[in-house]
């Protein structure tokens, strides 16, 4: 038994293990950064590493707790995105007073998250849920000097807040009518009883306001674009990504009994997303906002694949997850070391980038290809699996409002490819020596843009953990 | 069944040549650039002579049949679990034939480059051109998937495209590979629809698979796509017909073969290698390869025979009265794939009567060599004279001794005289005629005449006629140059003396075959006359075949201006398709389309501007739009839309 403790809660010990460790050594004299931040680093990449070998399937805690392949793979993908991230923010993190408070903060969030995805009862998620909310919300003010990024921390804790007690109003109302708050028994309860779909419609903006789907999104603009780039990129990436996570499978087991309903709101939830995350996109001049209101379009597409309700769907959101992992990280790397060295932010300053710094630039090109869905990147593979997915049902409408607004979102992407790529300008960014770890996750970002896509292998993968529905 | 599976190395080598001198060629390698490609291509020959050697003389036998086998596959992407694009290695009889053609003739053509190109600015390009269309021929002749046919397809019309116009600077070579490109993407899309229809009839994209459905009468699928019809023709007959569109295109068959004679503005070894041995002969290949489907059709292999014979006839024609030494031998490769794709079309699938198939592929096999041969002896003198005219030539035999044997065999090759390779492929191929049409036979033999006719006057007028105008400063071209003309042109001599119907047959079952010497002396007695006419005409300078022009008038003209084919798809772009119908739908796409794309956008502006008011920026209008929201969708789903 001790041992089911140690096995199936591994990642989470690792992860528990590496804050202790960064508290120990916060308490302990002074090491510079430069020294620090390689070795925090590999303990990361230990971690990512340490997610592949002695998996288990099992439950702990009386069903609290579940873990199996599917869910060791999702934490995995969080960790990697983690990990690119921290190597992004070398250059921000090097200078900065509080490195260890930072790490401290993303990690915390991270064990929510876990705990979050492995949850087996309403409780156990909304606890996860708090645990990866909050530690975020003090990153964002992670920039200490600048106002805007207090205020951001501000809106998103009120904000959050306020998602919060709606979700626990819904929670409570589930438990008051069906007296329990584990997985494996609610489906046996739920109906399509007026107070059901409340309390469901009260849980669902708890996830709505994460994944900032329409209309619980109104805050993810100023808050990406008060913060600093690798908060933003780790609420942009890692939130989302965990909350879409347990939202498929939440939706496809717990309220499978409600699938009618959910399937009428995410149809229109995602067209609406769709278009307010294309329109707002396109008037933006700001790389990070427009990187906000762009994830924003990207979440109105996988809820499309979300609403297949089979495993393909479920497949195709994983999938097209790990894809955007890559791709988005790939953008908010290049926007982040141009932010740190250049200082600079707006489109207009990435005019004609390309002659001073051929590499960022095609790196930013190829993720924004990916974004877009050009092929052969792998955005356009994990697209075509989302709206495959979702055109299963038979609603072509909404697969052909996609379709066009795909269209239009080309238009943003490649407006900033054009930028840098054609247009002139008198002042350019002077060239950015790159350092080493930032430029290897550019890499990385960059070989799982090209590769993923035409491994078909990932995605048969990927098929055959979702089997379990 | 042995293991073929590192068969995936020899288009692999090409295309990691490729890589490496198109990335690194020009700045960093082009002094050896030759060498590399020539290096790792004489690799690739090694693999498929040892895979030929293996296939045809240890293991490819199983109880007297011929298997076939898929050496190696991936499966590349799956759509569902029924539908998916394998990427796989097939190995049969002419997949391991043509293998050792294409790496072979494409091996001679690398090392005759490293003279010939000696000193060209873009080298080291030219290389990583030559070597991106070795892979992708290799690639579509190794193509177990319809699929992947149709990329390598396409990917060697692109490098066809691409060596066509290597000297860009000179307009006619921009203007001749567009040509090429245009024309035979024209045709590509008979051919990709072609295989839409017959992969959606047939449910699989795998060529073993869509074979097997196809032929045998009694499966559904075979009923499905017999029994369907579209304007009172089978939905067979339409998918196959278009499929030879396809090939008919690469080909270069009549009509669609204009582009084929103007890509000759391209280097003259690209010409010997993609332009006579292997893609054009693509076509052929490609109904080889589907041939089991295409004879259970006789109103298509009826289109394929007389498409091919009139090409034959046709091309022929024109081959007399050009003078350009590189557009008469265009036109004879057009004419002898005609001769290929006619046995095709009267052959049928089982034992004797699958002669045509056999000869068809025995021409291919041999006339890969004596054209290529040929192309690369008019390189040579080309190199020595500096232009294409043979009004620029004569007497040069005492100027050049090797490329003049070789050239000599080359023609005497082509003819079909006895024992040079041509005599034989060709002689099957007329045996086959005879049997199965005796009008299509008469053509055939007519052609022969012509054939000898023509190359023996383009030999008499480039070597004899009159004495060279003066005195050449240098020699014959470097030891690269001569040495694929010595090989070749002993396989020109020799090649048809392999006893190819052992090993190539419709299906997979060796045949003997004869010669029978009454039978021969028809077309061979006729072929020696009309080389004496040649030598009487042309051998020394004289008025005759001038005379003769002029007896015959018009049809001179008509046939030296080639029978106005280019002049009539002038006429038809120029004067009919563009007033009447592209600018029409050039208006609309302006006014209508683009009017309609401006509209969109002012309307998604005016929008995107009009929410704009929503982002206020203060929490508490977020909280009330996230619980107007909740609210909303509450009323909407508990007592609207149940």
């Amino acid at each position: 038994m001790a041992m089911d403790y140690l096995i199936l809660l591994k990642q989470e010990w690792m992860i528990a293990l590496i804050l202790f460790v960064l508290l120990f050594i916060k308490l302990g004299k002074d090491i510079p950064n430069a020294t620090l931040l390689p070795w925090i680093n590999g303990l990361l990449c230990l971690n990512l590493l340490s997610g592949f070998f002695f998996n288990q399937e099992g439950m702990l805690f009386g069903e609290m707790f579940q873990t199996n392949a599917r869910l060791v793979m999702e934490k995995n993908i969080l960790n990697l995105a983690l990990l690119l991230i921290s190597m992004q923010a070398y250059d921000w993190l090097l200078a900065h007073k509080h490195l260890i408070e930072f790490y401290l903060l993303l990690l915390t969030a991270i064990l929510g998250m876990f705990f979050m995805l492995s949850s087996g009862n309403l409780l156990m998620f909304y606890l996860g849920l708090e645990m990866s909310t909050i530690p975020v919300a003090a990153a964002v003010n992670f920039d200490l000097t600048r106002k805007q990024s207090s205020e951001a921390a501000m809106k998103m804790i009120i904000s959050s807040a306020f998602s919060s007690c709606l979700l626990l109003l819904g929670i409570s109302l589930v438990y008051g009518m069906s007296g329990t708050l584990l997985f494996s028994e609610l489906p046996r309860h739920l109906s399509s009883a007026p107070l059901y779909i409340l309390s469901f419609l009260l849980l669902f903006s708890g996830f709505g306001f994460k994944i900032s789907a329409v209309p619980f999104h109104l805050w993810t603009a100023d808050v990406y674009e008060g913060a600093p780039v690798s908060v933003t990129a780790f609420l942009s990436v890692v939130s989302k990504a965990s909350v879409l996570f347990v939202l498929v499978s939440v939706l496809y087991t717990v309220f499978k009994p409600l699938a009618d309903t959910w399937y009428n709101l995410l149809y229109l939830l995602s067209m609406v997303t769709i278009l307010t995350g294309n329109l707002f996109a396109i008037r933006q001049n700001n790389l990070k906002r427009f990187l906000a209101f762009s994830s924003i379009a990207q979440v109105g597409f996988i809820l499309i694949g979300v609403s297949a309700g089979t495993q393909a769907g479920m497949t195709s959101v994983i999938y097209f997850l790990l894809i955007y992992v890559f791709s988005n990280l790939a953008a908010f790397g290049v926007v982040s070391i141009i932010g740190a060295v250049a200082d600079k932010h707006t489109i207009e300053d990435y005019r004609a980038l390309y002659k001073s710094n051929p590499f960022l630039t095609w790196v930013l090109t190829i993720a924004l290809f990916s974004l877009a869905g050009v092929p052969p990147t792998a955005g356009f593979f994990g697209k075509y699996f989302l709206l495959m997915a979702g055109s299963a049902k038979g609603n072509y409408g909404l697969i052909l409002f996609a379709s066009l607004n795909l269209v239009i979102s080309f238009y943003y992407y490649l407006r900033i490819v054009k930028a840098m790529f054609m247009d002139p300008n008198e002042k350019p960014i002077d060239h950015i020596q790159v350092s080493w770890l930032p430029k290897l996750a550019l890499i990385i970002c960059l070989a799982g843009i090209l590769a993923a896509g035409l491994a078909n292998q990932l995605y048969t993968y990927i098929f055959s953990l979702c089997s379990g529905l | 069944m042995s293991n073929y599976s590192y068969l995936y190395w020899i288009p692999l080598l090409p295309l990691a040549t490729f890589l490496v001198l198109g990335m690194f060629g020009r700045k960093y390698l082009s002094p050896i650039s030759g060498m590399l490609g020539t290096l790792s291509l004489a690799g690739s020959t090694l693999i498929s002579l040892f895979a030929a050697n293996q296939y045809f003389f240890v293991d490819g036998k199983m109880n007297g049949v011929y298997q076939k086998i898929t050496a190696f596959r991936f499966t590349w992407l799956t759509f569902s679990p029924n539908v998916s694009i394998d990427m796989s290695v097939i190995v049969d009889p002419i997949s391991v034939m043509m293998l050792v053609v294409v790496t072979f003739v494409s091996l001679m053509v690398h090392v005759f480059s490293l003279g010939y190109m000696k000193g060209e600015k873009r080298f080291a390009t030219y290389y990583a051109f030559l070597s991106l269309f070795t892979f992708s021929m290799l690639g579509l002749v190794l193509a177990g998937n319809i699929f992947q046919i149709y990329i390598f397809w396409e990917l060697v019309g692109v490098s066809s495209f691409l060596l066509i116009g290597f000297y860009f600077e000179k307009p006619s070579a921009v203007a001749a590979s567009k040509k090429a490109f245009i024309v035979t993407r024209f045709a590509d899309l008979g051919f990709l629809i072609g295989i839409l229809i017959l992969a959606f009839y047939g449910k699989t994209l795998d060529i073993g698979v869509l074979v097997e459905r196809l032929t045998s009468v009694q499966s559904p699928e075979y009923l499905g796509i017999a029994g369907a019809g579209f304007l009172g023709i089978s939905v067979l007959s339409w998918g196959l017909s278009l499929v030879f569109i396809g090939g008919a295109g690469k080909s270069a068959m009549f009509p669609l073969h204009i582009w084929l004679p103007d890509a000759m503005e391209g280097p003259t070894p690209v010409s010997a290698l993609i332009h006579a041995a292997t893609m054009v002969v693509a076509g052929v290949y490609l109904v080889a390869r589907l041939f089991p489907i295409f004879s259970m059709d006789v109103s298509v292999m009826h289109l394929i025979t007389y498409v091919g014979v009139f090409s034959a006839l046709f091309a022929a024609i024109i081959a007399c009265t050009q003078t350009d030494i590189k557009r008469v031998l265009a036109y004879s490769t057009m004419s002898q794939i005609g001769y290929m794709m006619f046995a095709l079309g009267i052959s049928h699938q089982t034992g004797e009567s699958g002669l045509g198939y056999m000869a068809s592929m025995f021409h291919l096999f041999t006339h890969a060599f004596f054209k290529s041969l040929l192309f690369l002896g008019a390189g040579a003198v080309i190199h020595l004279v500096h232009s294409n005219d043979m009004k620029d030539m004569g007497g040069l035999r005492k100027w050049m001794p090797i490329t003049h044997m070789a050239f000599l065999v080359g023609c005497l090759a082509i003819s079909g005289i006895p024992p040079f390779a041509g005599f034989f492929s060709k002689e099957e191929i007329l045996t086959a005629a005879f049997h199965n049409s005796p009008f299509v036979y008469g053509i055939a033999l007519f052609t022969a005449g012509l054939t000898a006719f023509y190359m023996f006057r383009l030999y008499f007028s480039i070597f004899w006629k009159k004495e060279a105008s003066h005195a050449y400063t240098h020699g014959e071209g470097t030891l690269t140059m001569k040495i694929p003309l010595v090989i070749l042109t002993i396989l020109a001599a020799g090649a048809g003396l392999l006893p190819f119907s052992r090993w190539v047959t419709a299906d997979g079952i060796s045949m003997e075959t004869h010669t029978d010497l009454l039978f021969s002396a028809i077309p061979v007695s006729f072929t020696a006359l009309a080389i004496l006419l040649a030598m009487y005409w042309y051998k020394n300078e004289n008025d005759k075949p001038a005379r003769f022009a002029s007896m015959a008038g018009g049809w001179y003209r008509a046939a030296h201006r080639k029978f106005y084919v280019d002049e009539i798809y002038l006429f038809v772009t120029g004067k009919i398709l563009f007033p009447l119908v592209g600018r029409p739908i050039a208006w609309f796409d302006k006014n209508i389309v683009d009017g309609c794309m401006n509209l969109l956008a002012t309307l998604t502006a005016r929008f995107s501007s009009l929410i704009k008011r929503w982002q206020s920026g203060s929490v508490q209008n977020y909280a009330l739009y996230f619980f107007g929201g909740i609210a909303a969708l509450a009323v909407l789903f508990i007592y609207l839309w149940k």
